[in-house]
C-alpha cells in the first residue's frame, strides 16, 4: 500500500490518521447544487403551469431531499462499513419483498407501476434494490473466497442477480438492466475468468450492431411488433416517428442540437418550454447541452469521470476486499446509469428512461445515492493514512 | 478477512478505463450532434418554436369616376380571451357580456377553457373594441383587422362583386383587380412555448405590410344609382324577372353605369334572394330554394351564384331586332345595299322550304331600305343577308368582333355562341340577319353597336381606369385594345342617320327626347323555347345621334302584359338621358332644327 501514498499525499496535513475522500464529497455537493440549477431551470416553466404559478415546486422538493440525503451520507459515511455486512441478508430479501408489493399495490405513475407509498409520499423500491444488491453480492463474494474464481462461483453470483434484475425489469427495463450489469461488474472484477465476461460483452457488442437490422427486417415482414421492439425502430430513424414513439428523442436531439459550442446561456432552454417531455427529469443532459453547449456538457460528464476515478482510487486502497467490492458496486451503478441515461439522450442506444445520477429531478433516488456515497465515504474512512 | 487482491486492482483499473473509453465515444456523438448537426437541428428547433403573426394590409379602395369611394376598409376588431393571462375570470365575463351583448354562459365557457387562445367574438365595432380595450383587463386581447365596407350597399353590386374572409375577392372587380387591391401583409415573427405563448425578450422580426393600391373607374355611381332606380321601377312595372342596363362612352369604351336588377347588398353577399321586387321573381327564387333545398349546402352556394351572376357578360341571349344593326352596317359596307333600295314585305319571307315570319303579319307592304329599318322588318333583312350571302355574312360577323369576347374586365365573361361557318346554310344565315338563332351577351352588343356608330373603331368595354398606390406616389393607368376600321367612317355615319331616324319616326319613337338627337334600335326577342311565349325586351340607343357621346343599352327579362322593346324599353332610355345627358353637360345643341322639323312635318 506504501507506494499508492502518494495519492494521498496532499492529504496529509491532516491530523487525522485516517483518510476521508473530501475530493469526493465536494464533487457530490457540486452536482447536487448544479442539479438544483438545472432543475430549477428545466421545471420552472412546467411548474408555474402545473402547480398554479409555484415555479419552485419540483427544485424545493429536491433541495429538501437533497439536504436531508446529504446528511444520511454524512451519518453512514462515519460508520464502519463492516456493520453493514450485518443487513446484507436482510436487505436482499427485503428487496424481494418490496417488489412483490409494488407488483401487488404499488401505485400507477405516468402509465408505469413503480412506486410504493400513501399519499404525497412515494418511493421506488427500485432504487433499494440497488444498494441491497450491491451489499448483498459483496458479502457474497466474500464468503466465497477462492471459490469466485471457480464456474460455481459466478453462477453463485449470477443466480442472486438475474432473478431480482429480472422482477425490476418486468416494469423498468433500465433499471432492471442496471441491476444486472451492477452484478457484471462485481464478478468481473472479483473473479480471475475472463472467458465469461469476455463472451458476455461480446454478446451485448454484436447484439448493439444486429439488433437495428434484425428488428426493421421483422418490422418489414410483420408491421405488428411490440411496444419494446418499436424502440429500436425509433432509434434508428427518430424523424420518421416525429410525432409518436419518436417524439421525446427528437425533441431531446433538438435540443443539443440548437446548444453548439457555447449554448444559449443558463435558463434560455427553449425546448424546456413544454416541447421536451421529462425536461427535469430523464432528459435534464439534453437541456444542460441547449444552455451551457458542447463546453459544459463536456464539463459535466468529466466531473462524472473525476467521480469513478475517486470511487477506482478508494477501492483500490480498501482496507479488505469487502470495502472494494462495495466501492466496486458503487463504481459500476453510476458509471452504468450516467453513461446509458447520455447514450439514451444523444440516441446512441434505444429509448428507455434513465435517470442522470444526483441531477436528474427524483428524491428516491437521490436519496439512495447518497446512502452508497455514505458507504464508499465510509469505505474511504477506514484508509489508514501513515505518518 | 479477505484482503484486496492486485488482481482486483487491475480489474478495477481496467473498469475505469472501459468507463473512459465509452465515455469517449459518448463525447464523440456529443460533438458530431452539438456541431455537425447543430444546423440541422436547430432549424428544425426554431421552426418548431416561431409563430408566424400576418399584420393584414388594407385593401385598396374602389373610387368611382366623381372621385367617391364606393369600397373600402373598416376597421373591426377581435376580441379574444388567454386562459392564462386572466386574473380576475368574473370581471372579464361581466365587462365583455355588457359590451359584446352575448350571454353570460357562452362568454363564460370560454373563459374558463384552458386554451391557448379563445375568440370570443370577430367583426367587433371599433368603438366597442376600443372601449372593451380602455378596461385594460388582464388576458382579454383586442385585435384590429379590417373588413371591405360598401358605403352603396347594393349599388353595382355584380360589378364590384365583395370579398371573403381573408379579405381576397370572390366576384366582379374585387376579383379581376385582386393583383392591384390586396397589398401584401406584413409578418411579425416571434418565438413561442409550446403552447403557443409568445415569449417575453425574445427577438421579434417584424416585416410591415403594404395597403393595397387605390382602384380608379370609370363607373359613375350618379348614374349608376339612377339607371338602378329605373331598372327597379320597369322591373317592378312589368312584373319581369330581371332587368339589365349598360350605359358606356362609345368612343373609348368606359362604361359608366351597369347594372343587374335585382341587386345585392355586398355589405351581406350571403343571403340569397335579395331585392325581389317583382312576383315573378319571387315566383323564380321560391322554385330555385325548392330545388336547392334537398342538396344542403351546395344547394345553397347555387342559390347565392345565381344572386350574383352579372347578366351583361355572364349570360347569352338572341339579340333579336337590335342586331339588326349589325346586318344592315354589314349591307352598307359591303355596298350590297342602300338606302333608297325598294323593297316589299308580304308578311312572310320564303327562305327554301321555310316560311320565315315578320313581326307584322300582314306585312309593310313597299318600302326602301331605311323605311325598312325603321320598321324593323325581318324580310328586308333576310334580303340584305342574303344579298351578302354566307362568306361575306360570315366575314363580317368576325371582323365585327363578334365572334369572340370584349375582354371586359370582369371575371367569368361568356363568349359568343354562333353557327359554324359549314353548317350554315340559307335558313341560318335568314335568321341570323334578324338577330336570331344565335346568342351574344349583353355586353357584346353594346361593344359591337358602339365600332358601328363611332366611325368604325372596336373598343374594349372596361371599368377599370387606373390604380394608384396608397402613398399616391405610383400611378398606373391601364390600357386596353382598340381596333380601328372595323368599318368605314361612311358606313357609321349612314347608320348614324338610319338609327336617328328609328328613334324620331320608327318602332323606336317612344325613345326621343326634345332637345337631343337620339339614334336606336328596338328589339323583342322570344325566349326559347318559343312555345313558351316568353320574351326579351330591349333597347339600344345612344347621344348625340351625330356625334356618340353616350350608348345605353337595357333589357328586360321576361315582361308580362305589353312586352314590345319599342314600347317598354325605349321610354326607359329617354327617361335615363333625359337625366343624365344634361349631367354629363351634353347640350341640347338640335333644339331648334327638331323643333322645325315638327313644324314642317
Amino acid at each position: 500500500m506504501a507506494e499508492r501514498q502518494e495519492h494521498q499525499g496532499k492529504k496529509k496535513k491532516a491530523k487525522v490518521r485516517r483518510f476521508y475522500d473530501y475530493s469526493l464529497v465536494f464533487t457530490i455537493i457540486f452536482l447536487i447544487l448544479f442539479g438544483l440549477v438545472m432543475i430549477y431551470s428545466s421545471s420552472s416553466y412546467s411548474a408555474q403551469l402545473t402547480y398554479d404559478g409555484d415555479s419552485f415546486h419540483f427544485v424545493r422538493r429536491q433541495g429538501l431531499i437533497a439536504l436531508g440525503s446529504l446528511a444520511v451520507m454524512i451519518a453512514i459515511s462515519k460508520m464502519d462499513y463492516h456493520f453493514f455486512a450485518r443487513f446484507a441478508r436482510f436487505s436482499y430479501i427485503l428487496s424481494y419483498i418490496l417488489m412483490f408489493l409494488v407488483m401487488t399495490i404499488g401505485k400507477t405513475i405516468n402509465g408505469q407501476k413503480r412506486w410504493l407509498g400513501v399519499g404525497n409520499m412515494t418511493i421506488q423500491p427500485t432504487e433499494f434494490v440497488k444498494i441491497a444488491l450491491i451489499l448483498y453480492l459483496s458479502a457474497i463474494i466474500v464468503k466465497m473466497g477462492k471459490r469466485v474464481n471457480k464456474k460455481e462461483g459466478l453462477w453463485a453470483i449470477a443466480i442472486r442477480t438475474f432473478p431480482i434484475g429480472a422482477i425490476v425489469a418486468v416494469n423498468n427495463l433500465s433499471s432492471g438492466l442496471i441491476i444486472m450489469g451492477i452484478g457484471f461488474v462485481m464478478a468481473f472484477v472479483a473473479s480471475k475468468r475472463k472467458a465469461p465476461f469476455l463472451a458476455c460483452a461480446g454478446l451485448v457488442l454484436a447484439a448493439y450492431f444486429t439488433a437495428g437490422p434484425i428488428v426493421e427486417f421483422i418490422y418489414s415482414k410483420n408491421p405488428d411488433i411490440g411496444y419494446r421492439l418499436s424502440r429500436i425502430l425509433v432509434w434508428r430513424d427518430p424523424e420518421a416517428f416525429a410525432t409518436g414513439s419518436g417524439y421525446q428523442v427528437l425533441q431531446g436531439l433538438y435540443a443539443i442540437g440548437s446548444g453548439g459550442l457555447w449554448g444559449k446561456g443558463l435558463g434560455e432552454s427553449v425546448q424546456k418550454l413544454g416541447f421536451l417531455p421529462e425536461a427535469e427529469n430523464d432528459m435534464i443532459f439534453s437541456v444542460i447541452c441547449e444552455e451551457l453547449g458542447l463546453f459544459g456538457a463536456v464539463s459535466i460528464i468529466l466531473v462524472f469521470l473525476f467521480m469513478i476515478y475517486r470511487f477506482m482510487v478508494i477501492a483500490n486502497n480498501a482496507p479488505d476486499l469487502f470495502g472494494a467490492m462495495l466501492v466496486v458496486g458503487v463504481m459500476g451503478h453510476i458509471a452504468i446509469q450516467v453513461i446509458l441515461n447520455i447514450a439514451v439522450v444523444t440516441n446512441t442506444i434505444p429509448n428507455t428512461g434513465i435517470t442522470l445520477p444526483f441531477i436528474s429531478y427524483g428524491g428516491t433516488s437521490v436519496l439512495f445515492l447518497m446512502a452508497e456515497m455514505g458507504m464508499v465515504l465510509s469505505v474511504s474512512n477506514q484508509i489508514k493514512l501513515e505518518k | 478477512m479477505n484482503t484486496n487482491q492486485t488482481c482486483h486492482r487491475g480489474r478495477i483499473a481496467l473498469l475505469f478505463v472501459l468507463s473512459s473509453v465509452i465515455t469517449a465515444v459518448l463525447l464523440g456523438r456529443l460533438f458530431f450532434l452539438m456541431i455537425y448537426r447543430a444546423d440541422h437541428y436547430s432549424a428544425m428547433a426554431e421552426d418548431l418554436h416561431q409563430r408566424e403573426r400576418t399584420i393584414k394590409a388594407a385593401r385598396g379602395r374602389i373610387i368611382d369616376a366623381t372621385g367617391t369611394v364606393i369600397a373600402t376598409n373598416r376597421t373591426v376588431c377581435t376580441i379574444s380571451v388567454i386562459h392564462n393571462q386572466i386574473t380576475d375570470p368574473d370581471q372579464v365575463v361581466e365587462v365583455l357580456c355588457r359590451y359584446l351583448d352575448i350571454s353570460e354562459e357562452t362568454v363564460r365557457k370560454k373563459v374558463e377553457k384552458y386554451s391557448s387562445r379563445e375568440i370570443i367574438s370577430t367583426n367587433v365595432d371599433k368603438e366597442i373594441g376600443d372601449a372593451i380595450r380602455d378596461q385594460g383587463l388582464a388576458g382579454v386581447k383586442v385585435d384590429e383587422d379590417y373588413k371591405r365596407y360598401y358605403p352603396y350597399d347594393s349599388l353595382a353590386s355584380k360589378v364590384l362583386g365583395f370579398t371573403g374572409g381573408d379579405n381576397q375577392g370572390i366576384i366582379g372587380l374585387e376579383v379581376k383587380y385582386e393583383e392591384y387591391l390586396k397589398g401584401k401583409n406584413g409578418l411579425i415573427l416571434t418565438m413561442t412555448d409550446a403552447r403557443g405563448v409568445e415569449l417575453e425578450n425574445a427577438a421579434e422580426d417584424r416585416v410591415e405590410p403594404v395597403a393595397g393600391n387605390d382602384l380608379y373607374i370609370s363607373l359613375d355611381r350618379n348614374i349608376q344609382a339612377y339607371c338602378q332606380q329605373a331598372a327597379y321601377q320597369v322591373m317592378e312595372k312589368k312584373n319581369a324577372k330581371r332587368v339589365s342596363i349598360i350605359v358606356m362612352n362609345p368612343q373609348n369604351g368606359e362604361i359608366m353605369a351597369m347594372v343587374n336588377v335585382p341587386e345585392f347588398n355586398l355589405n351581406d353577399p350571403f343571403t340569397p334572394g335579395q331585392n325581389l321586387v317583382s312576383e315573378s321573381a319571387r315566383q323564380e327564387e321560391f322554385e330555385a330554394e325548392q330545388a336547392a333545398a334537398g342538396k344542403g349546402a351546395a344547394g345553397k352556394q347555387d342559390l347565392l351564384n345565381q344572386m350574383w351572376r352579372n347578366t351583361c357578360i355572364n349570360d347569352t341571349y338572341e339579340p333579336g331586332s337590335t342586331f339588326k344593326i349589325i346586318t344592315a352596317a354589314a349591307g352598307l359596307e359591303a355596298k350590297a345595299v342602300d338606302l333608297d333600295d325598294r323593297f316589299s314585305c308580304p308578311g312572310f319571307r320564303i327562305v327554301e322550304d321555310r316560311k320565315i315570319r315578320c313581326h307584322k303579319v300582314g306585312g309593310h307592304g313597299g318600302e326602301n331600305f331605311l323605311q325598312g329599318m325603321m320598321n324593323s322588318c325581318n324580310p328586308v333583312l333576310i334580303d340584305v343577308g342574303q344579298r351578302l350571302g354566307i362568306e361575306q355574312y360570315y366575314a363580317y360577323f368576325e371582323k365585327l368582333g363578334l365572334k369572340g369576347k370584349t375582354g371586359i374586365d370582369l371575371p367569368g365573361e361568356a363568349a359568343t355562341i354562333m353557327h359554324k361557318k359549314e353548317n350554315m346554310g340559307q335558313v341560318e344565315l335568314a335568321t341570323v340577319s334578324f338577330g336570331q338563332s344565335f346568342q351574344i351577351t349583353p355586353v357584346q352588343l353594346i361593344a359591337t353597336v358602339s365600332a358601328v356608330i363611332n366611325g368604325g373603331t372596336r373598343v374594349t368595354p372596361h371599368f377599370g381606369v387606373k390604380v394608384v398606390s396608397s402613398d399616391g406616389e405610383n400611378v398606373h393607368t391601364f390600357s386596353y385594345p382598340v381596333e380601328e376600321n372595323v368599318l368605314s367612317e361612311e358606313t357609321s355615319q349612314t347608320m348614324r342617320y338610319i338609327l336617328e331616324q328609328v328613334v324620331a319616326e320608327g318602332s323606336g319613337k317612344k325613345a326621343s327626347l326634345p332637345g337631343y338627337r337620339i339614334g336606336g334600335k328596338t328589339a323583342t326577342s322570344e325566349k326559347l323555347p318559343r312555345s313558351l311565349k316568353k320574351y326579351i325586351s330591349s333597347f339600344i340607343g345612344f347621344a348625340p345621334a351625330n356625334d356618340p357621346k353616350v350608348i345605353a343599352l337595357i333589357t328586360i327579362d321576361e315582361p308580362e302584359g305589353i312586352y314590345y322593346g319599342g314600347t317598354i324599353a325605349a321610354p326607359v332610355i329617354a327617361d335615363i338621358f333625359k337625366n343624365i345627358l344634361p349631367y354629363l353637360e351634353i347640350e341640347p345643341a338640335v333644339e331648334e332644327s327638331t323643333g322645325a322639323f315638327r313644324i314642317y312635318s
